[in-house]
Parts: C-alpha cells; sequence; structure tokens
C-alpha cells in the first residue's frame, strides 16, 4: 500500500474518533450545565477548553456559547467536530480509489451536512446524537465492507490510538467537576458505558469504580487499556517479521509501555493525580503517532527537484 | 398530445438532433414515447434527486479551488446505431493515422521529405519535444488514450472539430452519467437497447498493461495524479478505483538506478506502466520545467531506457496542435491510403499570406483559435467580438500568425435541454473516447456529450459552463414506434429427424435449508400454537 494512502486511513481513522468522541465529552458538559446550578459555569467551560487543547487563555467571558462554537460549530477552530469530519472527508478524497464505494459515500454525505448548512442549523443534544450516528454508519460501513488488510489496520490504528487519548480526555473532565454532582455518572453514560459498568460492579457507584472502568477495563471497548490493546495488535499485524525478542517498532513500545504501566501501577497512584497523568497519556499517544509517521509514512511529503538543467 | 416537448422551438440554421421542425426523427421515437406522460414537476423532483446524488457521489470538478457538483441534464442524447458506425470507424481510422504521424515524427520523418507538411509545423510547435525523438514504445502505442472532439453542422453530419492525444478527460463522466440517468429514468432505459459503457475500465487497463517493457509479464500499472487539487482529480480516482490500481503522485514516485519505484509502507515497489495525467512540461524536471513537483526527477530517462512506459507517450502534443489539425486529411490520406471517414471543419491557416489576408478582411464573421490552446481558452468568436476586440486580434495574429487558425462561425447541432424548469434547444458537442491496445483501436460505444447551458452558446466547455448529457448509442436497427410493433411469430428451426431434440437435464429444484431461527422466533411461535390450544380447548 502507498504510503500516502496508509497516512490518509489512518487519519480517517483518527478524525472520525475524534468528531465522535467531542461530541460524548460536550454532550456530557452541556448536560451537566444543564442539571446542576451551583456549578461556575465560567471555570467549567474554561477548563473544558484547555483538556480540549483550545491554545492561549481567551480573554473575554468563557460561556457555553463560546466553547460549543469552539469545539463543536466553528469551521475554523481546529479541535471542531466540524472541522474534524471536514478533515476526514478531505482524507478520504485522498484515498478515494481505495475506499469502497458506500464507505466514501458515508463520509461524503456527513460532510455535506457541514457545507450545506444542515450542522449548523441542529442544536445540543441532537448534534452529538447526530455525530454519534454518523461514527457509527461509518465504522459500520468500514466493518462491513474493508478488506482486512493493511489499509484497515492503519484505519484502526488510527481510531484506537485517537479513543485511547479522547477516552483519558473525558476522565481528565469528570476528575475535574469531582465533588459537584456526579460527573462520573455522566461520564460513564457518554461512552455509552453506564449499564456495563453497573452490571460488572454490582451497581455499586463509586468515582474509583468508574475512572478504574473507564481506564482499565479489559472488556469495555472504550477503556483505554481496551483501546491501547487494540493499537497494539494493529501494529503487530503490521509488522510482517516474525521477531524472537522485543520489539523494534518504536510506536508499539511506546504504547506497550503506556499500557502496562497503567495496568501495572495501583490505581490510587494514578488517581492521586489524574488530570497530570492523562495530561501525560496525550503526551505518550502524541509521540506514538510520530513514530507511527516515522515508520510508516515516511518520504511522502512532496520534493523539490534542485538540479540544474544540462 | 405531449405535453413535454410541447412548445418546443428549434432555432435558428442549427441542426436539431431531435425534431426537422415539427416532425420527430427516428432516433428518438421511444424517448418520446416514454417520457409523453411525464409532467413537469415529477420532472423537476427527478432533476434534483439527480443533482442530490451527484454532491452525495462526490461527482464533482474544481473550478478555482470551489468543488461544484457537474451538471447532468437529465435528457438522453440518443444515436443511432448507423450513425454511430460511422463514427466509429472515422476515429479508428483518424486514431492509427496519428499513431502512424507520431512514430514518423519522432522518427525518420518520411512526411516532411514526401512533402504532405512543412518540417516546420512541427518544428515550430510548442508541443514538439526532442526529448522524445528516435524512443520506440514497447508495443509501438503512443495514442493509448484519445477523445476526437467532434460536431454536428448544419446539415447533421459530425465534423472532427479537433484532436485530443496528450491527456483528453470526461471519460469518468460517460460512465457516472450512464448510471446517473439510469436511476433518474429507470423506465425509459428499460424501452432501449443501449450499448453499456461499463467496460471502459478494463480496456484501458488490458491496452496499458499490453503496454509494459519487454519481459514484464504482470505488470504494475499506475495512474498519476497532479493531486487533490487538480480539476479532475474526480476522474484520476475513478479510474484506479474501477482498474483496481494505485493512484500515485508525484511525491509517491522516485527514480532509482533506471527504475521507477513507488513509496509503500513496506518499502519501494517497481513501477511498469504509468497512465499519466500530468501534461508533458511537468513530468520531469531534469528535461522540463525544473520547477515541477508534479512529476519525478528522472522519468523521461527511465522512459527512453524502456523501463517504464508513459501513456499517453511523451510529445504527443504536435499531432493535436490545430495547425497540424488542418493537415489531418491529408495525412490520412498518405499513412493509410484512404479517404477521411470523418470531414474536418474548413479550416484558414494564418501562417499563409493569402489565407491570412482573406480572413484579416473577414475577421467578424470567423471564429478565431490559438493553436496550443484548451478549454475554449482565448477563441475568439467574430460576429460576438466588439470592435476594440477585434482590433487587438488583429494585432496579435500579426505579430505571431503561426499561433492562430480560423474557421467559419459552425452552429453546434442541438439537443433539447432541461434548463430552468422548460425545455430548450442547447448546443452539444460529442467527444468519443478511444483506447489502442496495439491490435484495436477500441472506441467506447457513447463518448462525453457537452452541452452548452446558456441560451445561444457555442462554448461547451465545462470550465465555461458547460453541463454534460448522457449519450445513449443503440444498438441493433432502428427499431418502428412502439406502438405498431407487431407480436412476434417465433419460427421453429426443423430438428433432424434420427436425431432427438437435445432436452435440458431433469432438474429437481435445489431445497435448501430452512433459515435457522433464534429462539425469539420460536418462543413466540411455540407461545401462539399454546394459545391457540388455549384457545381451542374451552370450546
Amino acid at each position: 500500500m502507498l504510503s500516502r494512502i496508509a497516512e490518509s486511513m489512518f487519519w480517517i481513522g483518527r478524525y472520525v474518533e475524534r468528531a465522535e468522541d467531542t461530541a460524548r465529552i460536550l454532550d456530557v458538559q452541556t448536560q451537566l450545565l444543564l442539571e446542576d446550578a451551583t456549578i461556575d459555569q465560567e471555570s467549567t467551560c474554561r477548563n473544558l477548553l484547555s483538556i480540549m487543547g483550545v491554545e492561549g487563555e481567551p480573554e473575554s467571558q468563557v460561556d457555553i456559547t463560546l466553547v460549543l462554537d469552539q469545539l463543536a460549530y466553528s469551521p475554523t477552530s481546529p479541535v471542531s467536530i466540524a472541522s474534524a469530519l471536514a478533515a476526514a472527508r478531505e482524507s478520504a478524497r485522498r484515498a478515494r480509489e481505495t475506499l469502497s464505494v458506500p464507505m466514501w459515500e458515508a463520509i461524503n454525505t456527513t460532510y455535506r451536512a457541514i457545507s450545506s448548512g444542515h450542522f449548523h442549523a441542529m442544536r445540543p443534544p441532537a448534534i452529538f446524537q447526530w455525530v454519534r450516528e454518523r461514527a457509527a454508519l461509518i465504522n459500520g460501513t468500514a466493518d462491513a465492507t474493508m478488506t482486512r488488510d493493511e489499509g484497515w489496520h492503519f484505519l484502526m490504528l488510527g481510531r484506537c490510538i485517537e479513543r485511547a487519548d479522547m477516552t483519558s480526555r473525558l476522565v481528565a473532565t469528570a476528575s475535574l467537576a469531582a465533588g459537584t454532582g456526579a460527573p462520573w455518572t455522566g461520564t460513564l453514560r457518554a461512552c455509552g458505558a453506564y449499564e456495563a459498568f453497573l452490571r460488572t460492579y454490582r451497581g455499586l457507584e463509586t468515582e474509583r469504580g468508574a475512572a478504574e472502568f473507564l481506564l482499565l477495563d479489559r472488556l469495555f471497548p472504550r477503556s483505554v487499556v481496551f483501546a491501547l490493546n487494540r493499537a497494539e495488535q494493529c501494529l503487530d499485524n503490521l509488522e510482517a517479521t516474525d521477531r524472537r525478542a522485543g520489539f523494534q517498532n518504536e510506536a508499539q513500545r511506546l504504547l506497550g509501555r503506556l499500557r502496562t504501566e497503567l495496568e501495572y501501577r495501583s490505581l490510587a497512584d494514578v488517581m492521586a493525580d489524574l488530570p497530570n497523568e492523562m495530561e501525560r497519556l496525550q503526551r505518550t499517544t502524541a509521540l506514538a503517532t510520530e513514530a507511527v509517521t516515522r515508520s510508516y509514512f515516511a518520504g511522502s511529503e512532496a520534493l523539490t527537484w534542485q538540479g540544474v538543467r544540462l | 398530445m405531449s405535453s413535454m416537448f410541447e412548445g418546443y422551438v428549434s432555432s435558428g440554421p442549427a441542426y436539431d438532433e431531435m425534431f426537422d421542425n415539427d416532425a420527430l426523427r427516428p432516433p428518438y421515437l421511444r424517448l418520446r414515447s416514454s417520457l409523453e406522460t411525464m409532467t413537469t414537476p415529477d420532472l423537476i423532483g427527478r432533476v434534483e434527486a439527480l443533482q442530490a446524488s451527484y454532491l452525495d457521489q462526490g461527482v464533482t470538478f474544481d473550478i478555482g479551488g470551489e468543488e461544484r457538483a457537474f451538471p447532468l441534464d437529465i435528457l438522453p442524447r440518443v444515436i443511432e446505431m448507423d450513425t454511430w458506425t460511422t463514427i466509429e470507424s472515422g476515429v479508428q481510422q483518424r486514431v492509427n493515422a496519428l499513431e502512424a504521424f507520431l512514430a514518423d515524427v519522432y522518427d525518420a520523418g518520411a512526411v516532411f521529405d514526401d512533402g504532405v507538411i512543412p518540417r516546420e509545423v512541427i518544428a515550430t510547435s510548442s508541443h514538439f519535444h526532442r526529448e522524445a525523438a528516435n524512443v520506440r514504445p514497447a508495443n509501438g502505442v503512443r495514442v493509448h488514450v484519445s477523445g476526437i472532439d467532434l460536431i454536428r453542422d448544419n446539415a447533421g453530419e459530425f465534423r472532427v472539430l479537433e484532436d485530443n492525444v496528450r491527456v483528453p478527460s470526461g471519460v469518468s463522466y460517460v460512465m457516472t452519467n450512464r448510471r446517473a440517468i439510469s436511476a433518474a429514468l429507470p423506465e425509459t432505459i428499460a424501452e432501449h437497447r443501449i450499448r453499456p459503457v461499463a467496460g471502459y475500465p478494463q480496456r484501458l487497463l488490458a491496452a496499458l498493461r499490453a503496454a509494459a517493457p519487454a519481459g514484464v509479464t504482470d505488470p504494475t500499472v499506475v495512474v498519476l495524479t497532479p493531486g487533490v487539487y487538480n480539476g479532475a482529480y474526480f476522474e484520476h480516482a475513478l479510474l484506479a478505483r474501477t482498474m483496481g490500481v494505485e493512484l500515485v503522485e508525484g511525491r509517491d514516485l522516485e527514480c532509482r538506478r533506471g527504475r521507477v519505484m513507488m513509496r509503500t509502507t513496506k518499502g519501494l515497489e517497481p513501477v511498469h506502466v504509468i497512465y499519466r495525467r500530468v501534461d508533458d512540461e511537468f513530468l520531469d524536471p531534469v528535461h522540463f520545467r525544473a520547477d515541477s513537483m508534479l512529476g519525478c526527477p528522472g522519468m523521461i530517462d527511465t522512459a527512453r531506457a524502456g523501463n517504464v512506459t508513459l501513456a499517453n507517450a511523451v510529445g504527443n502534443g504536435v499531432a493535436d496542435d490545430k495547425l497540424v489539425y488542418t493537415y489531418l486529411p491529408d495525412i490520412i490520406r498518405y499513412y493509410l491510403n484512404e479517404e477521411p471517414v470523418l470531414k474536418n471543419v474548413d479550416t484558414w491557416r494564418l501562417g499563409d499570406a493569402d489565407a491570412r489576408e482573406e480572413v484579416l478582411d473577414r475577421l467578424d464573421e470567423l471564429v478565431l483559435k490559438p493553436v496550443d490552446g484548451s478549454g475554449g481558452k482565448g477563441i475568439v468568436i467574430g460576429p460576438r467580438a466588439t470592435k476594440p476586440e477585434l482590433d487587438e486580434l488583429r494585432v496579435k495574429v500579426l505579430e505571431d500568425p503561426r499561433s492562430w487558425i480560423a474557421q467559419p462561425v459552425v452552429q453546434l447541432s442541438t439537443v433539447p435541454t432541461f434548463v430552468d424548469g422548460e425545455l430548450g434547444p442547447r448546443h452539444v458537442d460529442l467527444r468519443p473516447f478511444a483506447v489502442n491496445d496495439g491490435n484495436r483501436v477500441w472506441v467506447l460505444p457513447g463518448g462525453l456529450t457537452r452541452v452548452a447551458l446558456a441560451k445561444g452558446e457555442l462554448i461547451v466547455n465545462s470550465s465555461r459552463g458547460g453541463g454534460s448529457k448522457d449519450t445513449w448509442v443503440l444498438a441493433g436497427p432502428p427499431v418502428p414506434a412502439p406502438v405498431t410493433v407487431p407480436a412476434p411469430v417465433l419460427v421453429a428451426e426443423p430438428v433432424p429427424a434420427d436425431e432427438p431434440p437435445p432436452s435440458p437435464p431433469p432438474s429437481s429444484p435445489v431445497r435448501s435449508v430452512p433459515e435457522s431461527a433464534g429462539p425469539a422466533i420460536s418462543e413466540m411461535s411455540q407461545q401462539q400454537e399454546q394459545q391457540q390450544q388455549a384457545a381451542v380447548i374451552p370450546c
């Protein structure tokens, strides 16, 4: 597979997942702000923006309208759902000939809702529902129509790395709001994990339990450990060589170390400084992305001819 | 009686392909009878569905960086079998002549020595590339893909307007148009016998594989695109997808030790045939424009060494130069010893002093075209130009007469077209596509009909607001109108007496196992049975 196409597949996976997870995070947070009048709107919104990686401190008053604009509607904000979906479509356009027609149309019609203004006309929470449904359609179509070749592994790799990253952000938003109301319930709901969590923990709702479930559960597909496991598997599939000792792939090393560290440290230790731990996790996934780019996509940037015409 | 075509008036001297004054021309009989019952609102509904489907599928082209749906008119253009046979043989003849001409130009140049065409016509062409001299393609083919633009004059005769043997585009729309129209007018399609166009990618792939360098048995074919911002990117992606080959950009390629390689996740892999959709000038910064980022340094040398095949070949531009076009009838006679099947449009070469004098006198009646322009660029239509424009043109022509040709204003034929809620005559041209695999020139039955959507407009290029039409080439002889079709009479063929007629083996239908019902379904049926029993007992 061409490096350039592999890169596009990787980023389709990431952008679609990013749009979906951003919608999930926003869904919880807007719900919380609505339900609980005691929450300080200003600081919650500021925290949310910083967790989602919005650069620079906005000077004017920060409220939910600004947050929604920055994280959902604005096509110029790099962290918004709109720009993630547009970027997913742009990546798909570059890999157009390798995608199945249904897959391309699922992505293209999603993007068309943005360019036609339909997306901007939708309001919360309907818009978050819509984004989740479109992501499910794209992922489901990929699952049903893509051959399990390299392209698929790169798509999955992108999706899993993004999911680990975004779940960590989701956990960080929950920990920030700790002590006010029941943020963990909302967070679990945002992942669609609430019922699974209740059954696993026999209805015993604790912050510790919820964090454990979202970070460490080996069976729940949106937990950080599950996503990292999957990402490692994808890298394993991509590395064709039979190796006897250790790991050669830098990305695999980074992700493996990250996962084992999470799994083998005591939860109390991780919980003690959850926001910073989560930030560390996000930094590692960024490093892993760089490593993947170096080992698989390198050289696909344009070159200039420096020679002299004879 | 007809709700749809009522009030349609074909305009002026142009040949209308559907109506001969009030009478319907035969190819369109079925089309009209099947559309007669359709009302305008129904048609508008279908047109909207058509446009939405093109946007969803991403059938678009770029104008100045903006992506737009490719405009497709809902009414098809119909071409009868006989007419098509002429077009087909004319295109084949033309491509064969162009191949022979190119082979000669880049080799011995017998055509110059025999005085058919002056050598300076070629030497002064901006598309003549010495880099291509003495390169002999593996299977002798230089024009793997060509698009010969045809128009229909006032008498209804097809004539050649120009040849495109560099990188002709538009074939993807022929295929997507057919699919879209099949969805929009399923009943009408069903009533016609239309020759399919979907086989094009397979033909192209076969031709590209046949052109592989000697000794390569299982060649790797790629499509080279300038990138996602190119106007025809949609087409490049569609061709790569339907041929099942990689779509590469210049940065994906690298020349190593006389081979072209592509960068993959598994390292460098060799490439044997490049169907390139990048212009000559941008292919290789070593030989052509040094600032080009679209090609790959070293590609031309690799091609010269015979290790990679470029399709179409480099330097083909000399053959579709508009000045060479004026010599084409002679070129056909010279190489093939045949009369041209399709005539040229009358053309004056402004390089000839006599012609120049005549043309300059009649500048306001003629169409002037730059010889190396494409996409309708630089064309001046005399009757529509203002005085200052004509004066400016006169100066330009006198400065560089070699760069201009003149033609009479040809009224392109018209076909009913649905624009802004009503039917009206619009001018069309036709670009049939031909694929040469070295043994045979195959002409795609259909081709791209481009239509000028503005009333009276004669320039059909999509960059100038043109649209397209699905082009139906009918299979089989013309059929009388459906009303008069008699019931077919079956004649049994006599069977020799000593031989029992072959009867198909007794076939028993395959009994498949019923789908296994899940517990939910079986429980439901059990419950129902219980309920029924319960209901029976008290009686």
